[in-house]
C-alpha cells in the first residue's frame, strides 16, 4: 500500500475516487449484525440487557435494509469494493433488487424472531448466546443476499451454518442433539458440494467475481464443461434449499430446537438457499438452466408433491409446518424450471412471502402449544375456545400458505401458473394448484384437530395468557402477509423489477463494471 | 496430567509460546505469518497450560470469558473495516499512521488492528473449545 | 503431469471421504468429513493451476513482485477453506462427543430420538 512510485498506474486496480455515502449501505447491514454479534459475544451474561440490544440493533437493521431498498429501487444495482480493490481483483458487494428485496424481509423475520424469543429464550438459552447467534445468523444471511462474489457467498454461508449450529443446539436437550447431528453433518456436505463447484468454476473461468462470470459464461458455452458445473451448483443448493432427493435433514431436524429458532431457520435458511440458485441459474448460467430445465421441473414437481404428502402424514405440527416449508421451496423451483422474467417474479415473490408465512406458521404453532399444552395433534384441542385471536390469525395463515386470496400466498401462485401455461409447462401449473389444495386439506385438519376440536379435558380448558411480547410478532407477520395480499402492487413492481434486473443483467454488469472493458 | 516435569517446564513453554505467537501476528503483515496462525499457537500454549495445572487454572489465567475475547476481536476487526467510512475510501481499506515514538517512526495501520481482531477471535473461540473438551476428558 | 497426478490424489481422497461418510458410526464420519476438507483443498489447488515458480512475495522495497509468481488467490482461497473446515470439524467434535455422552451410542441407525420409530399417524377425525 506505500506504493507511491510514479512508474505504477495505480487506476487500473484501484479505487481512487471517493466512495458515495449512500453506498456504505450496501456493506452497513452486514457489518452492524457483526458488530453487535461482537459486542453481544461480551455482554454474554447480562441476562436482560441482551434482548434490548438484539432487539433494537434489528430495527436499525429493517432501517439500513428499507433505505438500502429505496436507494437500489432509486439507482439500480449498487456495487462496492473491499479494500479499494477493483472488482475482478477484489471482493465486491453488489445488490440489485433482489439481493434488497430478500436482505429487507430476512430482517423483518429476524426483528420478529428477536421479540418473540424475549419470552420464548429463558435465562439459560440467553447464556448458550441466543441472541449473538441470532446477530452473527443475521450477518450471514445479509451477506449472502448482498455479496457479488461467488466465493464470499460460500463464505456467508458457513457463516450462517455455524451460527445456527448455535442456535440448534441451544438447551442441549437429547432431541436437539439427535436433531443436530443430522442437519450438521448433511449441511456440511452441501456447502463442501458448493465449494468443490466453486474450485471448479475458478478453474474454468480464473475469477470469482459473479458479474464478470456472467459476462464471461457466453464466451465459453462451447469450450467448457458448464452444463455440468451448473448442475453441480443445483446439486448443491439444492440440498441447502431441501430440494426433493436431498430434503431429509429438514424434518430430521427443524422440529428439535426451541419454536422460536424453528421460526427463524423456516424464514431465513431454506431461502438462502433458493437466493443462490436464483443467482447462479438465472444470472450467471442461463443457458444452462434452459439445458437442466427439465430436471429442474422433475425435481420441482417431486418436492412440492412430496413435501405435501409428507405433511399429511405427520401429527407433530412442527413436522407438518417442516414438510410445508419443502413443499413451498418446490413451487419457487418450478418458477426457476420455466424461467423468464414472469416466472422468475413468481419465484421471488412466493420466497418473500413464505419467509414471512413459514416463520409466523412456526410462532403461532410456539402459542398453541403454549394454550393447549403441546405439539401433538393427537392431543391439542380447544385453542378457538380458548384464544379466538390466535385460532383467527392462525386461520389466515393456514389460507396464505395454501394460496388463497386475499393473502400473501395468492399472488406468487398466480404469477406462477400463468407463467407455466405461458412457457407450455402445464402440468408444472397443474403441480402447483394441485399442491395448494393438498396444503389446504393439511391446514384445514390441523385447524379443526388443534384449535376447533373441544380440549379433550378439562386441565387445558382454562385459558393460559399469551405475553404481548410473544403474540405482536405473529400479528405483524400476519399483519403484513394481508396488506401483501390485498395491496400488492408496490411488491410486485418491485418484484418485476427484481426478475427483469437478473434476466437481462446489463444494469448488474454496468455497476461492477462502469467502464465498461473487455470481458 | 500430573507430571512433575511437565508442571515444572510449562510456565517456560507458555511463555515462549505466548511471545512467539505475538512476534508471528505482527510479523504476518509483510512475511508469511498472520493473526491466525498467531492465534493457534497461543491457543496451542493455553491448552499445554490446561493440561498440566487444570481447566480452571487457564479459565483464571486469561481473565476475561474465551467468547468474550472472540468478541472483543471481532469488534475490533469490524471497527477497523468501518474506519475507512470516515475517510470517504471503500469498507477495509487499509489507513495508515506514521507516528514517532522514542525517536522511532513506528507505521501502524487499520490492516493491522483487523489482524489483532482475528488473532483475537481465534484465541478466544478455539480455546473455547479447547477447554470444554479438555473439561469433559477431566470429568 | 503433476496436474495429471493431483487430480488422481484428489479422486482418492474424495472416494474415502464418502465412503467414510456413508459409514452408519459418527466417528467415522468425522474422520470422512476432515479428509474430504482436505480433498476440496486440494481440488482448488490444482484448479488454481500448478506452476513451479517463487511464491507471490513481493521483495523489500519493490512495489511489484520482481518476476513471474505463483497464483496467490488458490492459497487464499485454500486458506479460508482450511479455516472453515477446521471450525466445522471442530464444532462438529464437539457435537458428537456430546452425542456420545447423551445419547449412549455413536450408532446413527440407531439414532431415533427426534424422530422415534412409533410416530402415529394424527387422528383421522374427532
Amino acid at each position: 500500500m506505500a506504493a507511491s512510485s510514479s512508474s505504477i498506474d495505480l487506476s487500473a486496480a484501484l479505487v481512487l475516487e471517493p466512495v458515495a455515502a449512500l453506498d456504505w449501505l450496501v456493506i452497513l447491514p452486514v457489518a452492524w449484525c457483526i458488530g453487535i454479534g461482537a459486542i453481544l459475544m461480551m455482554v454474554r451474561h447480562q441476562g436482560r440487557l441482551q434482548p434490548l440490544i438484539a432487539v433494537a440493533a434489528l430495527c436499525v437493521l429493517v432501517g439500513l435494509d428499507s433505505a438500502l431498498l429505496w436507494h437500489v429501487a432509486g439507482e439500480g444495482p449498487v456495487t462496492m469494493v473491499m479494500g479499494r480493490w477493483l472488482p475482478p481483483f477484489g471482493i465486491a458487494f453488489t445488490v440489485d433488487l433482489t439481493g434488497a428485496l430478500f436482505a429487507l424481509v430476512a430482517a423483518i423475520v429476524a426483528l420478529a424472531g428477536a421479540v418473540a424469543a424475549i419470552t420464548d429464550i429463558d435465562a439459560s438459552g440467553r447464556r448458550y448466546g441466543f441472541y449473538p447467534c441470532l446477530m452473527l445468523l443475521m450477518a450471514g444471511v445479509s451477506g449472502a443476499f448482498l455479496t457479488g462474489d461467488i466465493f464470499n457467498l460460500y463464505v456467508w454461508f458457513e457463516v450462517l451454518l455455524i451460527s445456527s449450529f448455535g442456535l440448534l443446539v441451544l438447551g442441549g436437550e437429547r432431541q436437539q442433539i439427535d436433531g443436530a447431528v443430522k442437519y450438521g453433518f448433511l449441511n456440511l456436505v452441501a456447502t463442501t458440494l458448493f465449494l468443490i463447484a466453486t474450485g471448479y468454476l475458478y478453474g474454468i473461468f480464473g475469477t470469482l467475481n459473479m458479474a464478470d462470470i456472467a459476462r464471461k459464461a457466453p464466451l465459453l458455452k462451447e469450450t467448457a464443461p458448464l452444463v455440468t458445473l451448473t448442475a453441480l451448483y443445483l446439486f448443491a443448493f439444492g440440498m441447502k434449499a431441501a430440494a426433493f432427493p436431498v430434503n431429509f435433514w429438514l424434518p430430521a431436524s427443524y422440529h428439535t430446537p426451541r419454536i422460536v429458532v424453528s421460526a427463524l431457520f423456516a424464514g431465513l435458511l431454506t431461502k438462502v438457499g433458493v437466493y443462490a440458485l436464483i443467482r447462479v441459474l438465472i444470472l450467471l448460467f442461463p443457458v444452462e438452466r434452459l439445458a437442466l430445465s427439465p430436471v429442474l421441473s422433475v425435481v420441482a414437481v417431486l418436492t412440492m408433491i412430496t413435501g405435501a404428502l409428507g405433511a399429511l402424514a405427520q401429527s407433530d405440527t412442527r413436522r407438518v409446518l417442516g414438510y410445508l416449508v419443502i413443499s413451498g421451496i418446490g413451487a419457487m423451483l418450478a418458477g426457476l424450471a420455466v424461467g423468464g422474467p414472469d416466472a422468475i417474479a413468481g419465484t421471488i415473490f412466493y420466497a418473500l412471502h413464505s419467509m414471512l408465512v413459514m416463520t409466523a406458521l412456526y410462532l403461532a404453532a410456539g402459542l398453541a402449544a403454549r394454550t393447549a399444552g403441546g405439539f401433538s395433534l393427537q392431543t391439542l384441542g380447544g385453542i378457538h375456545h380458548n384464544h379466538v385471536l390466535l385460532s383467527g390469525v392462525s386461520l389466515v395463515l393456514f389460507f396464505a400458505v395454501s394460496g388463497l386470496p386475499p393473502f400473501s400466498g395468492f399472488w406468487p401462485k398466480v404469477i406462477l401458473v400463468k407463467a407455466a401455461l405461458a412457457g407450455e409447462h402445464w402440468w408444472l401449473a397443474a403441480t402447483v394448484l394441485l399442491t395448494g389444495l393438498l396444503t389446504l386439506i393439511v391446514t384445514g385438519r390441523v385447524y379443526l384437530l388443534a384449535y376447533w376440536r373441544p380440549a379433550g379435558n378439562a386441565a387445558t380448558d382454562v385459558p393460559v395468557a399469551l405475553p404481548a411480547t410473544a403474540f405482536m410478532p405473529l400479528l405483524v407477520l400476519t399483519a403484513l402477509s394481508i396488506v401483501i395480499g390485498l395491496y400488492p402492487e408496490p411488491l410486485l413492481d418491485l418484484v418485476r423489477g427484481a426478475a427483469l434486473t437478473l434476466d437481462a443483467p446489463a444494469a448488474y454488469l454496468d455497476s461492477v463494471f462502469p467502464q465498461g472493458g473487455a470481458p | 496430567m500430573n507430571s512433575l516435569i511437565l508442571r515444572a517446564a510449562t510456565p517456560f513453554i507458555v511463555a515462549v509460546m505466548v511471545l512467539f505467537s505475538v512476534f508471528v501476528l505482527l510479523r504476518g503483515h509483510n512475511e508469511p505469518g498472520g493473526g491466525f496462525i498467531g492465534g493457534l499457537i497461543a491457543v496451542a500454549a493455553l491448552s499445554i497450560y490446561g493440561i498440566a495445572f487444570g481447566v480452571e487454572t487457564v479459565r483464571r489465567a486469561i481473565v476475561f470469558h474465551p467468547l468474550a475475547i472472540a468478541g472483543a476481536g471481532l469488534l475490533l476487526s469490524t471497527l477497523s473495516g468501518l474506519l475507512s467510512m470516515f475517510f470517504h475510501v471503500p469498507f477495509m481499506s487499509g489507513l495508515w499512521v506514521y507516528p514517532v515514538i522514542l525517536g522511532q517512526e513506528v507505521p501502524l495501520s487499520s490492516v493491522m488492528s483487523f489482524d489483532v481482531g482475528v488473532y483475537l477471535v481465534v484465541v478466544g473461540a478455539v480455546t473455547s473449545i479447547a477447554l470444554s473438551l479438555e473439561e469433559r476428558g477431566e470429568e | 503431469m503433476i496436474e495429471a497426478l493431483l487430480s488422481v490424489l484428489t479422486g482418492i481422497f474424495f472416494a474415502v471421504a464418502v465412503y467414510l461418510l456413508l459409514s452408519k458410526f459418527i466417528i467415522r464420519m468425522l474422520l470422512g468429513v476432515a479428509i474430504l476438507g482436505n480433498a476440496v483443498n486440494l481440488l482448488i489447488f490444482t484448479c488454481g493451476r500448478i506452476m513451479r515458480e517463487v511464491p507471490p512475495v513481493i521483495g523489500q522495497g519493490l512495489d511489484v513482485p520482481a518476476g513471474l509468481t505463483a497464483n496467490p488467490l488458490p492459497q487464499a482461497l485454500i486458506l479460508t477453506a482450511i479455516v472453515i473446515s477446521f471450525s466445522f470439524f471442530a464444532f462438529l467434535l464437539v457435537l458428537s462427543w456430546r452425542a456420545y455422552g447423551e445419547l449412549k451410542f455413536d450408532n446413527t441407525d440407531a439414532m431415533r430420538v427426534a424422530e422415534p420409530d412409533d410416530d402415529t399417524l394424527p387422528p383421522l377425525g374427532y
